[in-house]
Order: structure tokens, then C-alpha cells, then sequence
């Protein structure tokens, strides 16, 4: 059996099997992995009677469900005005330098990707970024450096 | 009674039902708006924008397309305000597109093209955008090729698959600059759950959705002297290749396309309508017989109703969305198929010309009849028993190429062996004329008398666009050996368009539909709304065609495809009887290939 | 020309006056619908999301429809660029917002409501639905016949225009839709919907609690009440302001800005950046330019090259991409400022630029591609300097 096929189901039972619980489904799925799979987006199409390129095309407008591989945190920098101000550059070539990739990128150990975002409404306290769904703000290089840290140490 | 609403458009008052757009209102009082994204066949999407017009006392341009007029609405479709905004439209839309025209199929036949003109671009105001998007094309389905660098995202593709085809193949993808349109995945469309329909093509202002074409390897053929090149066409053909010419939709060209096929250098003019007769013998035959597996023998595993398969699209449709219920499909081929195999048994052996020196090309209205022949199962001959198929656009293509003054020619008749066609054989260029002729033949075969319909004409049965058909037919007065179908009521249906498909095949799969027999077409109106046939497509170019082809029908001495004496000589010359031996190898299929839905 | 009204704090919003939570809900419940739709037309409230349509006559709009089902949506999406009121709002009086939607549904008939919640607030999800839960309790207590309910959204600025933000809900790619017809027509899965914003809900509460005569008082004949700004950028007192409307931002800078600010984004992004030579002439309400609150300052160090080009990206990956002169539009402004930057185009393609802008503003679709045009044309009339060299 494919791998969210269980999780696939049980999702489409508790939101329906229809057009309007698309979302909640693929978050379900995403909200595991970080990203979906063409095996997820296929069972989701048989789940809820839609085509695969509707569940292709609904999934890649969303900046937040991803059809490429992600790593398990994944960190997004604010990089719209109020944030890019506060000079988020510094903090993402902090991220860089201790993750040893560049934006866009998922660590080799699969356990950080980086990518920017854009306006998370924290904007009087920026810069500001998120580790999966967890906002962080008031960012410096060595604040940001502790906060990776942390991520880094917790066992897998 | 609707309310009547009144406005004015360009100084014009005019009075309109309500609901009525802008741009219908305008139509009526013959005020031409361009249009883009719009498409008389599918819903309103206003996303192009170029269909914009001023509105008075408002800030903005209303897309005239999606917009209901209101009373007292005033108007202007022609301002310097909507003028300016249309040409930075069209000249934005040329920033992204490759536009490429005197290397493009659709030069001269393009709405972008056109639109570019009448706005009269002379510069590129703006900068190019093509490097930065990493365009390419999909050229491996032998059908459809995709050049994503000339669309123009109008969704149109889209809405054809969803709304026509109830498939969704295709659809918007990503958002902003990167939005596209797109398979699963972005996979290419050979692997997806595409019919090859071709609907999309048909519905494509630009040039990024056509057919495969194969017009080079054909002159290859013709050129060769080693090669004989037999050349087939199907009944749909004829009432559509003259609107390429300037002729009116719904003119009948046989003559002169017979003509311009013997100009094009083919060695042998023969009919699809003949394999079409033969189609209605062998399936009337199946139907018969599955019948009678089902009433008497009680065989649980006969599949009733029984669905036919002339349309290749439908098959497919029908492997990858019902891959569980493909007994319910008849074996039987398409007439192309059939006519495919036979030119290379039947026809080599009575001319005595070796088959591998046969190059067998069908002239098809379809687009997916460039997978069907294709299909391994389609190699009954021990060859490829249908070498290339064009389209009646690509027809069109060669003889311009050519140099052939079409209008001017005088007419020639098909060629003899499988030339003759009965008006049963014609009819199956419509929606519903597959189902019409099998029912006159089965009937015959079980009373011994005409079907007792006036002039044969099963009228119920000469449906409409995007409808599903139905009637029954009862048998009195039944022959001997078919007592058993004495007094019984066959109730039959056909539709065109996927999406109907998709409804009668639910009811079959949920055991609750009441046919015996069913007939699929998968494009609107059946093959005379081919994907293949000459662009644009409208509802009343399909309307002409169909009246054409019953009007040529009531031309044709014969009328029932058992009283053909082409059709008489083969069984008795060649195949024996239907569904049986020869019948059964050369003109079934072996089975079918279940697909992924997904 | 109106002096303005001096700044001026105001504590409705975050504010409890009332010792239940429930108070406020329970004496709305007493009053009747027309007393609800009188008090918020008197008020003189227009949305807070941004558009500044009325919200009395939203809601009377969709009272007056007949339909088998109704719906109340609540927007959340808060994606403008320098907002962050919402989510304050989400976090510290929740109540409030839940409260304001059931006085809607109570006028309407709708039978649920939704809140929108965008998936960058998903860290207080948790925490909402719980409020939520409650306050659906209280409701069955009380014997409303209505229900909320949050949706998540998936990230995508555009789902924040009302259209797009139902087919969002419907499972959809958030495609804003042709209009008319309005949501008070055909919202939510094609029935009448009431969709406001998150402040206007809250505001509609306070309204009723105080009477809607009471709240005109203040503001000015056109921009009535207070409302929360979103305050960021070059200021040393960054946060969320409740302030009267009507002020210049003139005396809005003095207060908030560094003494050394050269422009504001009035509104976000999609808003005008008004330039220092018009502070004492602009009033920030719907005499003026209007806004969903969002304030962003920036002083003299700051290049607008920059900050336009940033906005430029923003709308190039926001826009929903469907339609021309916005999918297209966004991205030929881009690299025509580059381009003009970088000296590959004459400046004088700063004007093509404007004039394009301007075809944006009246042929997008929907209100994200119309309203590129403010800031491109406050940098190139009044920055184009900084825009060529
Ligand atoms: C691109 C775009 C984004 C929008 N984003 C939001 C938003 O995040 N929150 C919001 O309340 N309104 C947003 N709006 C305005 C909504 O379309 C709508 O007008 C508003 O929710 C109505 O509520 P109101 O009358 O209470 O302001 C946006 C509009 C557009 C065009
Ligand atoms: S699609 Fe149209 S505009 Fe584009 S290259 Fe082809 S003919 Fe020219
Ligand atoms: S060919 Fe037919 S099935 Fe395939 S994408 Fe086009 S419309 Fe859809
Ligand atoms: S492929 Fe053709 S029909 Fe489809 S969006 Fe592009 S231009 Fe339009
Ligand atoms: S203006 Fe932009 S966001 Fe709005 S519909 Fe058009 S492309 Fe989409
Ligand atoms: S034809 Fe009206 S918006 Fe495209």
C-alpha cells in the first residue's frame, strides 16, 4: 500500500470526499511531510473524484503545499519590505553559513530547507521567518544562529 | 418572459433579454468586440481582457465577455481609453509569446495573429520575456503536440477538457508569472490520462495545441516509387474539407476531394464508408449475438449494453476512467482499422501487390485516430495496418501545397474493390449514425424487413450536440431462429461529447442503466466536430455538416450496408461470415489495455 | 481643505467594556435586525479589509436575498504587506470578531460562518479554535442557530480578494471570479455570503455595544470611527495603533516617523507611497488615500529603487496569474526598472511604464492587478530620479 494512502483516507472520511475538502486534504498529507508526493496527489485524485492535473494545479498555486522534496523544518525568510528593511540578508547568510546551503535548498540530511516567504505579518518586528508553522521574530544573526541550533540538536 | 433590457452601445439603443453580456448585445446589433479567451462552446473565463469596453460613470473597463448588461448602461466599445488598453494587451501577451508566425501551423488561421493586426502592432513596446521562461514542447504523443511557448494561458484547453470532455487532463498550474497550463505533474500528455480527443486543439486560438502531423512522411510515401500508397476517407471528410477552400460550411466536395487526392500522386481513392457498411454488418452481428448469449444461454459473462468503439478517444477515455468495465465495448474496429487491415490482406491479395509495399493512409476528421493507429492492437495484417492519418486540415495543407485550384476541380469517383458505400456507411459521420445503421441492419436480419421507420430514417436517433439520445425498438414478426427476441423491446442511446460518456458508463458500472446498445462519439456532434476538421469550430459549422451528411445520405441508391455489393463480394469473396474466421482476425480486436487513471 | 483631526488614540478594539465576554453577544441578541442594520449605517463604518465598502448596507444586501442557505465568512487572510492588525485582533479578543459574525447571521439567516485564517497565523490555530469551541457552546446555550468554523488557508496573498478566497474554500486555485455577481448575490458555493474583514467584524460589535450615532462622532463627514494602523518601517514606536480617521499624514509622521522620513506606503504595497512634499495635504481616510491600515515609513537612507522593486517581486509571484495585463503587466514592470536602472532602456520607458500601470489599473480583473498602479506611479512622479540613477 503507497505510503499516505491510510492517512489519504481517513482525511477524505473526516472532510468529505469532494471538491471543497481538497485543501484540508493535501494539508493533512503536507502537514506530515512537508511536501507531497506524485503517489499523494494520485491518491488524493481517486479519493475525491478529481483528475490529477486538478490536484496538481490547486496544489502549486499554494506558496505553503509543496511538490518538491522538503526537509523536515522548513525555514522560510520574510523577504517583503518592512522585513527586508531590517536587513534579512544578514540573517539569511547566518542561515546559509550554518546550514551550509543556499536559499532554495534542502540540507543533504534532509532536516532544513530554506526558502523565503513573503509578508507573514510581522512587520513591526521583523525581519521575521518560520520554522514549519512556528513564527519567529526580531531576528538577528545570533539570535537566528540559537534558534537553528536548538533545531539542529533535537534528535530526529 | 424574460426581462428586456435597454442600453446603448455605441450610440446605438438596444434592447436585450436579461442575463444578456455586453458582448452578446453587441454582437446582435452587429458591434464587433475582439474576443480571446472567449469561446462560444465553453463557459466564461474573462481573463484575457481583451474583450475590455467603457462603461460609462465607471473607473474601469468591464470585460465585455462576463459581463450582464444592466438598465441604462451606456456603452463605448471603441474609445481612445479602450483602444489603448487593448493594444497594450495584445502587445503584452506578444512579450511572452514566441511568436514565431511564418514558422507556425497556425499562421494565418491565428486569433492572436489576427488581434496583433487589427491593433495594429508595429513595435515591441515591451521587453521580451520568452528567455526567461524555459518554454518547451511535448512532441512525443503521436496525436498532440504541445509548444508552450505560443500559449497565451487563456484556459480555454482547459475548460474544453473539463466541460466537453469531463476529463481535466490539462489545467492552470502554479500561480503569477510562473502560472502555466500544464499536465499532472507536467508530465507529457502521452502519459496522462489524455483521450487524445484532440478537443483542446480544436478550441486553441494559437498555435500551442496541434496535431502531430504527417504530412512530410506521407510525400515521402506518394514519391517513392517503390511504395504503393492506398488512400482512404472517412465519411466526415467530404462535408467539411470544402470550408478550407471558401466553400460554405456543409458543402459537399466527394467529387473534387476524390479529384485532389488523385492529384496528390495516391495510387488508390477508396471509401471509409465501405469499412463504415462492414462496421454495421460485424457489429450488428455481435449486438445479435450477445444478445442471444444473455437472453438464452444466460452467459453472465456477456456484457450487455454493448458500447461501440468507432470513436478511438472514447476507447481510450474508456480504458483509462472504466478500465473495470471494458467488456462492455464492442471488439468490433473502427471502419479506419478495418479499412487499415484489409488494404493490406484483402486488397494486396486481389491486386496481387505486396503488403509491405503498401503504405495505407486514412484522410480523418479525428485527431485521435493518430493513436489509434498507432495502437499495437491495430496490426492485424501482420504490418502497421494504417500507416499515417491526417487530418482533413492537413489534407488541405497538401493540396495548397500542391498548387491544386481545388474549386476548379472536376469530380472523380473512388475507386472500386472498397469504394462502395451504402448511406448507412455516411451516416456515421454524426452522432448517433453508427447506432442508426447497426439498428437497420440487426432489424433486418431478425424480421426480414426494413426497420419501420419512414424512408429508413430513424429520426429519433439524428440527436443533438452534448445530448444523450435514447429509444427502443421492439421486434414483431421475428424470423424463425430469432424467436426469442419476439415482442422484445431493445432500448438504445447514444451521446457524443466525453462527459455524457462518462454519465451513461456510471450507470452501467452501477448496474442501473436500462440499454442494451450504446453508441459514443466523443467530440460534440460526433466526427463532423472531429478535432481534425477545419478551424475555428462553432456550433453552426457543425449544424451544416450534419444536415450536409444526411442530405448526401438521401442521395445514395443504397441505402442499407447488406445491400452493398462490395460488401456482398468481400464476405463471399474473402472473409466468410461475420465475426467468424477472417472476420474475426482482421476485423476485431483482440481485447483491450486497461489504464491508469492516474 | 480639512485641517485634519490631530492624532488621536483610541481603545475600542483591544478593550474589554464588559465583564463577560458574552455580554457583548447577549445584548446584540436582544436587539432587533432593522436596529442592527440602522446602528451600523449610522455608524457610517466602511470595511476594514481594504475596499471600504459599507458594511450596513453588505449586510442588508444579503438580508434581502432569498436563499435555501446563506453563509457569514470572516476574512483572515491578512496578507497585505505592513498589516498585522488581524492576527492582534485573532489573538487578544477573538470573541469580539465571533461576536460580530453572529450578529450578521442573525440579520442574514446564515446559518454558518467561516473564518479564513491564513496559513502563515496557523501557530494560533489552535488557540482560535478554541475560542471558537466556546463560543460555539454559548451559541447552542443561547439557541442560535449558527456555527463557525476556521478554514486554513494554503499561502497565497491573492485568496485575501473576497472571490478567490471562496474558491479557495471550494478546494479551488484562488482565481478571483467576474463580478457581478457581488457574494451577497452568489458568495460561497454560489449562495449569498456577508465577507468582512476581521477588524470590521470586531468594529461591527463595538458598534452595536455603543450605538452607531456614538461612533460617527468620530472621524470625519466621509471617513467615520477609528480604526487599527499597522505601523513599520523607519520608526522607533513600530506596532498596532488604534487612531480616529481623518488625520493628515502629516501629523501622522510626526508622531510616528524617525524626523527624517521621505515616504509612506499608505495601505501596504498596493497603496500610494506618498512622498514628504505631501504630508500636510493628505488626509489618511476615504477623502484621501485610503487603507486597510497598513503604514510603512521609510527615511532618506532608503532607496525607492529598492522598495518598488520589492514591491514589483511581491506582485509578480502574488498575482493569481490568470489574467494579461496583471500576470504580464507585473513582470514587465519589473524588468522595465531594472532595465531603466541598469541603463538598457532610455528613462523615457519610465513613462511606457506609468502608461502601462494605468492600463493595469482599469483592465485587471480584480483589485490586486488594479492597484499595482499606486505605487508605480507615485515612484516614477515623484522619485524618478532614484529610479534612473
Ligand atoms: C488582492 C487582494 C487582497 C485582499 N486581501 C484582503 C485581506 O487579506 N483581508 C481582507 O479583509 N480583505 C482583503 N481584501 C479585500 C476583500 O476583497 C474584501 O473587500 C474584504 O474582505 C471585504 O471586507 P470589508 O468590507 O470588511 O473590508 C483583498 C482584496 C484584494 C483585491
Ligand atoms: S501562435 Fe499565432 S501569433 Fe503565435 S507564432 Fe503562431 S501564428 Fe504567430
Ligand atoms: S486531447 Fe481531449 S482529453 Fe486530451 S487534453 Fe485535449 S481535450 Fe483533454
Ligand atoms: S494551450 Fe491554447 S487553449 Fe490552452 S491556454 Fe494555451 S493558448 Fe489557450
Ligand atoms: S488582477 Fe492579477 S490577481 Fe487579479 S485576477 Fe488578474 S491576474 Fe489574478
Ligand atoms: S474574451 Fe472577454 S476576457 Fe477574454
Amino acid at each position: 500500500m503507497a505510503t499516505n494512502e491510510i492517512l489519504i483516507k481517513e482525511l477524505a472520511d473526516q472532510y468529505g470526499r469532494k471538491r471543497t475538502s481538497l485543501l484540508p486534504v493535501l494539508q493533512g498529507v503536507a502537514d506530515k511531510n512537508n511536501f507531497l508526493t506524485e503517489e499523494d496527489l494520485t491518491t488524493i485524485g481517486r479519493e475525491l473524484h478529481l483528475s490529477g492535473a486538478q490536484v496538481f494545479g490547486t496544489a502549486t498555486f499554494y506558496s505553503f503545499l509543496n511538490v518538491v522534496p522538503r526537509g523536515k523544518y522548513v525555514i522560510r525568510v520574510c523577504k517583503t519590505i518592512s522585513c527586508d528593511m531590517k536587513n534579512k540578508d544578514d540573517v539569511v547568510r547566518e542561515i546559509e553559513n550554518m546550514l551550509k546551503i543556499k536559499t532554495g535548498e534542502t540540507t543533504e540530511d534532509k532536516k532544513f530547507t530554506l526558502l523565503y516567504t513573503n509578508c507573514m505579518g510581522w512587520c513591526d518586528k521583523g525581519p521575521s521567518m518560520l520554522i514549519n508553522e512556528m513564527p519567529y521574530s526580531d531576528l538577528t544573526p545570533d539570535k537566528v544562529h540559537g534558534i537553528i541550533k536548538q533545531y539542529s540538536d533535537t534528535a530526529d | 418572459m424574460k426581462k428586456i433590457i435597454n442600453l446603448t452601445i455605441d450610440d446605438q439603443k438596444i434592447a436585450v433579454d436579461e442575463g444578456t453580456t455586453i458582448l452578446e448585445a453587441a454582437r446582435k446589433s452587429g458591434i464587433k468586440i475582439p474576443t480571446l479567451c472567449y469561446h462560444d462552446d465553453l463557459c466564461i473565463a474573462g481573463n484575457c481582457r481583451i474583450c475590455v469596453v467603457e462603461q460609462e460613470n465607471m473607473r474601469t473597463l468591464p470585460a465585455s465577455c462576463a459581463t450582464p448588461v444592466a438598465e441604462g448602461m451606456v456603452i463605448n466599445t471603441n474609445s481612445t481609453k479602450v483602444r489603448n488598453a487593448r493594444k497594450f494587451l495584445v502587445e503584452l501577451l506578444l512579450s511572452e509569446h514566441n511568436a514565431d508566425c511564418t514558422a507556425c501551423v497556425k499562421n494565418k488561421h491565428c486569433e492572436l495573429q489576427t488581434l496583433a493586426e487589427q491593433n495594429h502592432i508595429r513595435e515591441h513596446t515591451f521587453i521580451d520575456l520568452k528567455d526567461d521562461k524555459n518554454y518547451t514542447i511535448d512532441k512525443l504523443s503521436p496525436a498532440i503536440i504541445i509548444d508552450y511557448s505560443k500559449c497565451i494561458r487563456c484556459q480555454r484547453c482547459v475548460r474544453t477538457c473539463e466541460e466537453i470532455q469531463s476529463i481535466s487532463a490539462l489545467s492552470a498550474a502554479y500561480k503569477g508569472k510562473d502560472m502555466k497550463i500544464t499536465t499532472f505533474f507536467e508530465k507529457p500528455i502521452n502519459t496522462v490520462v489524455c483521450s487524445t480527443c484532440g478537443q483542446c486543439v480544436a478550441h486553441c486560438p494559437t498555435g500551442a495545441l496541434t496535431e502531430h502531423f504527417y504530412i512530410d512522411e506521407v510525400w515521402d510515401a506518394i514519391n517513392d516509387p517503390d511504395k504503393h500508397v492506398v488512400v482512404q476517407t472517412a465519411p466526415s471528410v467530404r462535408v467539411a474539407l470544402g470550408e478550407e477552400f471558401g466553400l460554405k460550411p456543409g458543402t459537399i466536395v466527394t467529387g473534387k476531394m476524390v479529384a485532389a487526392l488523385r492529384r496528390l500522386g495516391f495510387d488508390e481513392v477508396e471509401d471509409t464508408d465501405f469499412t463504415a457498411d462492414l462496421t454495421v454488418i460485424e457489429e450488428g452481428n455481435e449486438l445479435l449475438r450477445r444478445l442471444k448469449a444473455k437472453l438464452v444461454d444466460k452467459d453472465e459473462s456477456v456484457k450487455l449494453p454493448m458500447v461501440t468503439t468507432c470513436s478511438p478517444a472514447w476507447v481510450k477515455y474508456c480504458e483509462h476512467a472504466f478500465s473495470d468495465q471494458l467488456g462492455h465495448l464492442s471488439t468490433c474496429k473502427s471502419p479506419m482499422s478495418m479499412f487499415g487491415a484489409l488494404s493490406k490482406t484483402y486488397y494486396a491479395e486481389k491486386f496481387k501487390i505486396d503488403p509491405a509495399k503498401i503504405v495505407s493512409i486514412a484522410i480523418m476528421p479525428c485527431i485521435a485516430k493518430k493513436f489509434e493507429n498507432n495502437r499495437p492492437e491495430m496490426r492485424a495484417s501482420g504490418y502497421k495496418d494504417t500507416d499515417y492519418v491526417l487530418t482533413t486540415r492537413e489534407l488541405a495543407i497538401m493540396i495548397k501545397q500542391a498548387g491544386i485550384d481545388f474549386n476548379s476541380l472536376k469530380d472523380s469517383s473512388f475507386d472500386s474493390l472498397m469504394g462502395v458505400a451504402s448511406g448507412a456507411g455516411l451516416i456515421f459521420g454524426n452522432s448517433g449514425g453508427v447506432m442508426e445503421a447497426a439498428l437497420r441492419c440487426a432489424y433486418m436480419i431478425v424480421v426480414g424487413k426494413d426497420i419501420p421507420f419512414e424512408d429508413l430514417s430513424i429520426t429519433p436517433l439524428h440527436g443533438s450536440e452534448g445530448e444523450i439520445v435514447e429509444m427502443s425498438v421492439k421486434f414483431t414478426g421475428t424470423k424463425p431462429e430469432w424467436s426469442f427476441l419476439e415482442g422484445v423491446t431493445v432500448n438504445v442511446a447514444h451521446a457524443n461529447m466525453l462527459s455524457n460518456a462518462y454519465k451513461i458508463m456510471d450507470e452501467i458500472k452501477n448496474g442501473t442503466s436500462k440499454y442494451h446498445f450504446v453508441e459514443i462519439m466523443s467530440c460534440p456532434g460526433g466526427c463532423i466536430g472531429g478535432a481534425g476538421q477545419p478551424l475555428p469550430t462553432n456550433k453552426a459549422k457543425r449544424t451544416a455538416r450534419k444536415e450536409a451528411i444526411y442530405t448526401g445520405e438521401k442521395m445514395i441508391e443504397i441505402r442499407k450496408s447488406q445491400d452493398n455489393p462490395e460488401i456482398i463480394n468481400i464476405y463471399d469473396d474473402y472473409l466468410g461470415k461475420p465475426l467468424e474466421e477472417k472476420a474475426h482476425k482482421l476485423l476485431h480486436v483482440p481485447g483491450f489495455t486497461p489504464r491508469k487513471r492516474y | 481643505m480639512n485641517d485634519g483631526i490631530k492624532i488621536n488614540r483610541i481603545d475600542s478594539i483591544f478593550k474589554d467594556y464588559v465583564d463577560n465576554k458574552f455580554d457583548y453577544l447577549k445584548k446584540i441578541m436582544t436587539m432587533s435586525n432593522e436596529e442592527i442594520i440602522k446602528n451600523l449605517t449610522e455608524s457610517g463604518l466602511k470595511g476594514r479589509g481594504g475596499a471600504g465598502f459599507p458594511t450596513g448596507s453588505k449586510w442588508k444586501f444579503a438580508a434581502e436575498q432569498s436563499s435555501d442557505e446563506k453563509f457569514v465568512v470572516c476574512n483572515a487572510d491578512e496578507g497585505e504587506p505592513g498589516t498585522f492588525k488581524d492576527k492582534e485582533i485573532l489573538l487578544k479578543v477573538p470573541h469580539k470578531v465571533l461576536t460580530g459574525m453572529t450578529a450578521c447571521s442573525k440579520v442574514t439567516g446564515a446559518k454558518k460562518g467561516y473564518i479564513y485564517l491564513r496559513w502563515e497565523y496557523k501557530f494560533m490555530k489552535n488557540d482560535l479554535q478554541k475560542s471558537v469551541d466556546e463560543f460555539n457552546e454559548e451559541l447552542e446555550k443561547m439557541k442560535i442557530d449558527f456555527k463557525i468554523y476556521i478554514v486554513l488557508g494554503a499561502g497565497a496573498y491573492v485568496c485575501g480578494e473576497e472571490s478567490a478566497l471562496f474558491d479557495s474554500m471550494e478546494g479551488m486555485r484562488g482565481e478571483p471570479r467576474n463580478k457581478p455577481p457581488f457574494p451577497t448575490e452568489s458568495g460561497f458555493m454560489g449562495k449569498p455570503t456577508v465577507i468582512n474583514n476581521v477588524e470590521t467584524f470586531a468594529t461591527s460589535t463595538m458598534i452595536l455595544s455603543f450605538g452607531g450615532v456614538n461612533y460617527a462622532k468620530l472621524g470625519t463627514d466621509v471617513s467615520h470611527g477609528s480604526k487599527l494602523f499597522s505601523i513599520s518601517g523607519d520608526t522607533a514606536i513600530p506596532g498596532i495603533y488604534e487612531l480616529e480617521l481623518g488625520m493628515t499624514l502629516h501629523d501622522f509622521v510626526e508622531k510616528f516617523g524617525d524626523g527624517d522620513t521621505k515616504a509612506v506606503s499608505v495601505g501596504g504595497v498596493s497603496g500610494a507611497l506618498v512622498p514628504r512634499k505631501k504630508f500636510k495635504d493628505t488626509i489618511i481616510g476615504w477623502e484621501g488615500v485610503p487603507t486597510g491600515g497598513a503604514m510603512i515609513l521609510f527615511n532618506s537612507t532608503r532607496s525607492i529603487y529598492r522598495i518598488l522593486h520589492n514591491y514589483l517581486e511581491f506582485f509578480e509571484e502574488e498575482s493569481c496569474g490568470q489574467c494579461t495585463p496583471c500576470r504580464i503587466g507585473c513582470q514587465q514592470l519589473k524588468k522595465g526598472i531594472e532595465a531603466v536602472k541598469k541603463g538598457e532602456e532610455d528613462p523615457s520607458y519610465l513613462d511606457t511604464l506609468a502608461s502601462l500601470s494605468k492600463v493595469m489599473n482599469v483592465s485587471a480583473k480584480c483589485g490586486l492587478g488594479q492597484s499595482v498602479m499606486n505605487p508605480v506611479l507615485s515612484a516614477v512622479n515623484n522619485f524618478r530620479e532614484e529610479l534612473i540613477y
